[in-house]
């Protein structure tokens, strides 16, 4: 075991809760984590002792209001090893630095006919903000197709690149688990002077992150999928890029000056963070990530490959042919989110006999229906995993498969 | 377990693994297809019809599509009722279903309440599982499409 199971379990308060006297099995992390006492003591105690606004008022109070935010942007920087703080920019979501991304470097530096190059596992957030530059620009998209096994299949990458002004994909499925090559996709895109923006929502929290050794561009992930509070969210660039990015919204905090005629902006990060911020969650977010490097990111990832081992051999020792997991069998090429198709029942079937059991899982498409549409499914079940997920939540999953077979007299 | 036997009653079930009137119509029969975004449920519902506005009578109906048990037992004992009744008692029929599953905004009119549903009674387990009344009611808002908009798409968000 890579560090104390049951302390962990302890840490978050959620998982004593009983519903019908039954204890939770939360395994839809991959949707959003749950969240350990520490996080929740450091958003009350801010808000009993510190709140104020950030970076307008002079008084001391307000002072040290603007100190713990920034705490939560150094964090983040430790966290994911980037060169310098003013690099993370704060956002609502990932989603939102998606959207950010495409409509301020993208309607900079995108015309007609330019091409963006996706790969068939991305979710919604980095497919849609392209399409939107589909109908306004008349860009084009050209998508890296996958291999049986769940993986980007990369034969003709080269040519699907030649020319294209920007990569940007995935660094791991919320469907498949498949984890990507992320450095050597940077320095494809990097070779073929395209831009590479890595989606990391499902790779950051689960993993050791370098933005540097990876050599990307720019880096969109969420607080709310590591423990951290949701309604923030975290772009990173490198300065350069994020500097000759225009602004993306308009509004306070993030303008140098503003007269009659027109506007300068603040420097980067505040000149992409118009408005009041999430001030409570960023410090929040600045607690997570403390608990997370405490516990620590290889020992996560470490914990994860096991318990990821255990559910392939679990699900697929009992139910054999019963069930398709889709992705990657290996599980140094993934990461602990299992997408499944079990017997021909719905997965809204599966997911209401497995609530039964207080077993929690996604059930749909997943925001991935271009995926789904590669897989040949409609939707499909879910069970994702994290830090305080242990063998007796994946018997439960397997136990509560059973109920379904049961059930539904298969 | 009593909250699961009531939504998976075996008249459900029955109707999920033998769905009725499974299959399509060629035109000039109407299509419209259904879907609910959330969980990426299809329905599409072929009518034929003989006869013009309310009186008209549906000869025929089948239907498409692929979702959960709820919401393809709904469509298939839907269709069922549906069968040889006109227009104006489907519509009252629907109303009917949707007041069961609690829908907002249905007025009610006169005999509606003496409108026996049948099979359909079953369904009233949904109700307990609030998530899953956009899958019983998708096959019947597409009905409805078919009828209002001679076919097309509905969605149920």
């Amino acid at each position: 075991m890579a560090f104390d199971q049951t302390a962990v379990r302890k840490d978050f308060p959620i998982l004593s809760r009983e519903i019908n006297d039954k204890p939770l099995v939360y395994l839809d992390s991959g949707n959003t984590s749950q969240k350990p006492q520490r996080v929740i003591d450091a958003m009350s105690h801010f808000q009993e002792h510190t709140y104020a606004p950030i970076n307008r008022s002079s008084y001391r109070l307000a002072g040290e209001a603007t100190d713990a935010y920034e705490k939560g942007r150094v964090a983040i920087a430790r966290l994911i090893n980037a060169p310098s703080v003013d690099e993370v920019v704060f956002t609502k979501n990932a989603t939102e630095a998606m959207n950010l991304i495409a409509q301020s470097w993208g309607r900079a530096n995108l015309g007609e006919g330019d091409v963006v190059v996706l790969t068939e596992m991305e979710h919604h957030a980095n497919i849609v903000p392209w399409q939107m530059l589909v109908q306004e620009r008349k860009i084009q998209i050209r998508w890296v197709p996958l291999t049986a096994d769940g993986q980007l299949d990369l034969t003709n990458l080269d040519n699907l690149l030649d020319g294209a002004k920007v990569f940007s994909f995935t660094a791991m499925s919320n469907v498949l688990g498949t984890i990507t090559p992320i450095a050597m996709l940077c320095e494809r895109a990097r070779a073929a002077g395209a831009l590479s923006i890595v989606d990391a929502c499902q790779f950051v929290p689960h993993n050791v992150t370098d933005v540097q050794s990876w050599g990307a561009d720019l880096v969109a992930f969420s607080s709310h999928k590591m423990c951290g509070p949701s309604g923030i969210g975290m772009l990173w660039g490198r300065m350069e890029i994020l500097d000759a990015m225009p602004p993306f919204l308009g509004g306070g905090n993030m303008i140098d000056t503003v007269t009659f005629d027109g506007f300068t902006t603040a420097p980067v990060p505040m000149k992409f963070e118009a408005g009041t911020p999430p001030i409570i969650e960023a410090v929040g977010l600045a607690a997570a990530v403390e608990y997370l490097e405490e516990i620590g990111m290889a020992n996560i990832r470490q914990h994860e490959m096991e318990l990821s081992r255990y559910t392939l051999d679990t699900l697929k020792g009992r139910f054999g042919d019963d069930i398709t997991i889709y992705g990657p069998d290996d599980v140094k090429l993934r990461g602990g989110v299992f997408s499944f198709a079990f017997r021909d029942l719905h997965p809204h079937d599966v997911s209401q006999v497995l609530d039964e059991r207080n077993v929690c899982v996604r059930a749909g498409h997943h925001c991935a229906k271009p995926l789904m549409q590669t897989l040949g499914v409609n939707a499909t079940t879910r069970a994702s995993i994290y830090l305080y997920n242990d063998t007796a939540d994946i018997d439960a999953l397997a136990d509560g498969l059973d109920n379904a077979t049961d059930i539904f007299g298969l | 377990m009593s909250g699961l036997e009531d939504l998976y009653r075996e008249i459900i079930l029955d109707h999920y693994r033998t769905p009725r009137n499974r299959g399509e119509l060629d035109p000039p029969a109407i299509k419209a297809e259904g879907h609910n975004p959330l969980c990426g449920d299809e329905i599409t519902v072929y009518l034929s019809l003989s006869g013009e506005g309310d009186d008209a009578v549906i000869d025929d109906i089948k239907i498409g599509g692929q979702g959960c048990s709820i919401s393809q037992s709904s469509a298939s004992m839907m269709s069922q009722s549906m069968k040889g009744k006109t227009v104006a008692e489907n519509r009252a029929l629907a109303r009917r279903f949707k007041a069961l599953m609690g829908i907002d905004g249905i007025e009610p009119q006169d005999g509606d309440d003496a409108i026996d549903l049948g099979d359909l009674e079953a369904l009233e387990g949904v109700m307990k599982f609030p998530v899953r009344i956009k899958c019983a009611v998708l096959g019947w808002n597409t009905f409805l499409q078919a009828l209002d908009a001679g076919g097309g798409t509905t969605s149920t968000e």
